[in-house]
């Protein structure tokens, strides 16, 4: 049998798709983060909690009204977006003007409060949603077997990643926006309703944010803990990939995603702290991050 | 007005009582610290708060004339974080015992405060049996259940089915390494062995990796040593990568009432487990079920049931020796039998160690479960002497 590492090359491929599953999660939300970071300046503590509001949504929608994953895939992410469209008009935009710690502590706060109610409401134990009947079961590829929901969720994600990033690279809203962040008087003087603009990316951010909780849903345990337990994995991808650099969170989340993947096999002990290695390394050697502009 | 008299009446007795007692400070005040936050805020958290203030109202709120209170705190699994608090309750609060302490790591670090300064510590959340084995103290005891009962429970029924080869899914702190370690021992006395292992962080999200390794290794058993929200995801990512399917059983090594209620009898049937106590058990166990159920909207698993018997018995304990001083108190909890709803014929051995009978439980299937929390079907009784460790091998120095 191929060895590869001193581990058989079966059982390596199955880790290196296992550490690209878990990347596209890593992806989507870090690419929530990185687009409201990169537009607005804010860093996004409550996107953990937007991720756990997300597979609540779904499974609250699924136990009440009997909305499949489907449309929960879709309106769960749009009742989460309006949420943070909510917070952003009332609350965050007030702190615009001020240092950008105040918008952390305020989202920081804001993430306590949510995760703390749910917890009090459904305790920490959480509550299963099972995998759509029509993504059940899996294939053998041979080398592994791979639950066909969980090839659905690299696909899926990547589709979601790859058109985040067109719609702000390439589309007429998408530069509206960047200018906005560039020189916000003077986008104001062309007639472009800036402080909107604002409210809609977070409002995208945060539905990002609950997309990714939608997918989770079916795999981990829809419990009020699954954001903050992912929260500060993803914040270290954002920081390796460069702060609000759009591509640059995508291709680190996958990257990592497979890194921390592979520590699993190799040193499994070391597996929740490989990702801060990385960023402790990155960040002696390329401040700015991979991705990133120096500033 | 009459109303009014009467209360500066009772309020004068009870102050004279307390005068002419000898509780140390004119009040007992019992510590409830564990994990209210975290992977196991369920498993033990609030509601063990709460069966503990149902043992002292159950009581009658006084003992020897003083009136008993709860305090309690989230140590947020770290014990660190512990042990401070336990230092301030024991140093400045005039907190007399600390109980629950869910999470061995925290357990350990506070049993050894209370040995140092001399306090009643009574574990019911925790597993290790290092508590009564080589970190035994005199005025430590352990009471729910441990990793040497689970080993016997849940690790017997399944070699006693054929699942003659493990390999382990470890939480990687000291309850993991004692539970792996004793299922391990318990597999190769009886003629099994063990292919590997692997160890996971604590509150882990994803165990795809851990578990593809598992499934490659080819054992007939998967040992699932950990707890929790971490045995819960286990549990159902096996299902999604067909590994139950394929053949392969799982040993969900601790697993209790609370988190077959989160993870739901659909992906948690079939599934053998271990508890002390189960409230659809007889008569005594369902009347304090309910009663905890009315407050706490859910029902009670082995540690808010053991708990609530810790607190009675160490109030008990300080009724019989007439004092709270921990000599005293410690002596009387070890020469009394334990009786009531949670812990039959029970007694306490010289290394702390509760000694009580534990029941081997099935996880039903979702069309025999007839009411909420219907859950399990008794497969056996569990001796208390089999399922817990002859108190002369388990390296406590108090055990001559």
């Amino acid at each position: 049998m191929t060895m590869i590492f001193g581990i058989p090359l079966q059982a390596f491929l199955g880790q290196l798709l296992i550490g690209l599953i878990n990347g596209s999660f890593y992806a989507l939300l870090s690419l929530g983060l990185a687009v409201i970071f990169g537009l607005l300046r804010v860093i996004n503590f409550a996107h953990g909690a937007q991720y756990m509001l997300g597979a609540f949504a779904a499974m609250l929608m699924l136990q009440y009204f009997g909305i499949s994953y489907w449309f929960a895939l879709i309106f769960a992410p749009i009742i989460v977006g309006l949420f943070g469209a909510f917070i952003e008009r009332t609350m965050l935009s007030r702190l615009y003007n001020l240092d950008p710690l105040y918008g952390l502590l305020f989202t920081f706060g804001l993430a306590l409060t949510i995760e703390g109610t749910f917890r009090y409401l459904y305790g920490s134990s959480g509550q299963p949603y099972a995998v759509p009947t029509q993504l059940a079961g899996g294939t053998n590829l041979g080398f592994m077997f791979l639950p066909i929901y969980r090839g659905w969720v690299v696909v899926v994600s990547l589709v979601a990643c790859i058109g985040t990033w067109l719609l702000i690279e390439k589309t007429k809203l998408g530069s509206y926006l960047r200018a906005a962040t560039e020189n916000p008087v003077l986008v104001q003087a062309f007639g472009v309703n800036v402080p909107v603009l604002l409210t809609l990316t977070y409002g995208i951010g945060a539905g990002l944010a609950a997309f990714a909780g939608v997918l989770a849903a079916p795999i981990y345990q829809v419990s009020p803990l699954m954001g903050s337990n992912i929260i500060i994995v993803v914040f270290a991808v954002v920081v390796v990939g460069g702060m609000g650099s759009i591509m640059g969170a995508i291709v680190t989340g996958y990257m990592l995603g497979i890194a921390e993947g592979l520590t699993k096999v190799f040193y499994p002990e070391a597996s929740n702290i490989v990702i801060f290695v990385i960023m402790a390394i990155v960040l002696l050697l390329r401040p700015a991050g991979l991705f990133g502009r120096d500033a | 007005m009459r109303k009014t008299i009467l209360t500066s009446l009772a309020v004068f007795l009870a102050s004279s009582a307390a005068f002419a007692q000898s509780a140390s400070d004119g009040k007992v005040k019992i510590g409830i610290l564990n994990d209210q936050s975290g992977v196991y805020a369920d498993f033990g958290g609030k509601s063990s708060v709460e069966a503990a203030k149902m043992a002292v109202e159950d009581f009658g709120g006084k003992v020897l004339g003083v009136p008993v209170e709860i305090v309690d705190a989230d140590h947020q699994n770290k014990p660190d974080i512990a042990s401070n608090i336990a230092r301030q309750w024991y140093d400045t609060q005039q907190v007399d015992a600390i109980m629950e302490l869910t999470t061995s790591s925290v357990a350990l670090a506070v049993q050894a405060i209370g040995k140092e300064k001399k306090k009643v510590n009574i574990v019911t959340g925790a597993a290790t049996t290092d508590l009564t084995g080589k970190a035994c103290s005199p005025y430590g005891f352990h009471w729910a259940y441990d990793t040497h009962a689970l080993a016997v429970g849940t690790g017997g029924a399944l070699v006693k089915q054929g699942g003659d080869s493990w390999f382990f899914l470890t939480a990687d702190y000291a309850f993991g390494y004692s539970l792996e370690q004793q299922t391990s021992d318990f597999v190769k006395s009886s003629g099994g062995k063990v292919v590997g292992a692997v160890r996971h962080p604590l509150a882990s999200t994803d165990f795809s990796s851990f578990l593809l390794q598992a499934q490659s290794s080819g054992a007939k058993v998967i040992g699932l040593a950990n707890a929790g929200l971490d045995t819960s995801n286990a549990i159902k990512q096996a299902a999604e990568f067909g590994i139950t399917a394929g053949g392969q059983n799982l040993a969900a090594l601790l697993f209790t009432l609370a988190e077959v209620h989160g993870l739901g009898l659909e992906a948690a049937q079939g599934l053998t487990l271990t508890e002390g106590y189960y409230w659809n058990l007889d008569d005594k166990s369902r009347e304090f079920a309910k009663k905890f159920f009315a407050r706490t909207k859910k029902m009670p698993n082995m540690v808010h049931s053991g708990t609530y018997s810790a607190v009675t018995q160490y109030l008990k304990a300080i009724q019989k020796a007439g004092t709270d001083d921990t000599d005293a108190v410690s002596k009387a909890l070890h020469e009394m039998p334990v009786d009531d709803f949670f812990a039959r014929n029970g007694t306490v051995a010289k290394n702390g160690r509760m000694i009580h009978d534990m029941y081997l439980l099935q996880v039903k299937k979702p069309a025999d479960s007839k009411e909420p929390w219907d859950y399990f079907n008794v497969l056996a009784t569990i001796p208390g002497k089999e399922a817990y460790m002859d108190p002369a091998k388990s390296g406590c120095e108090l055990v001559k």
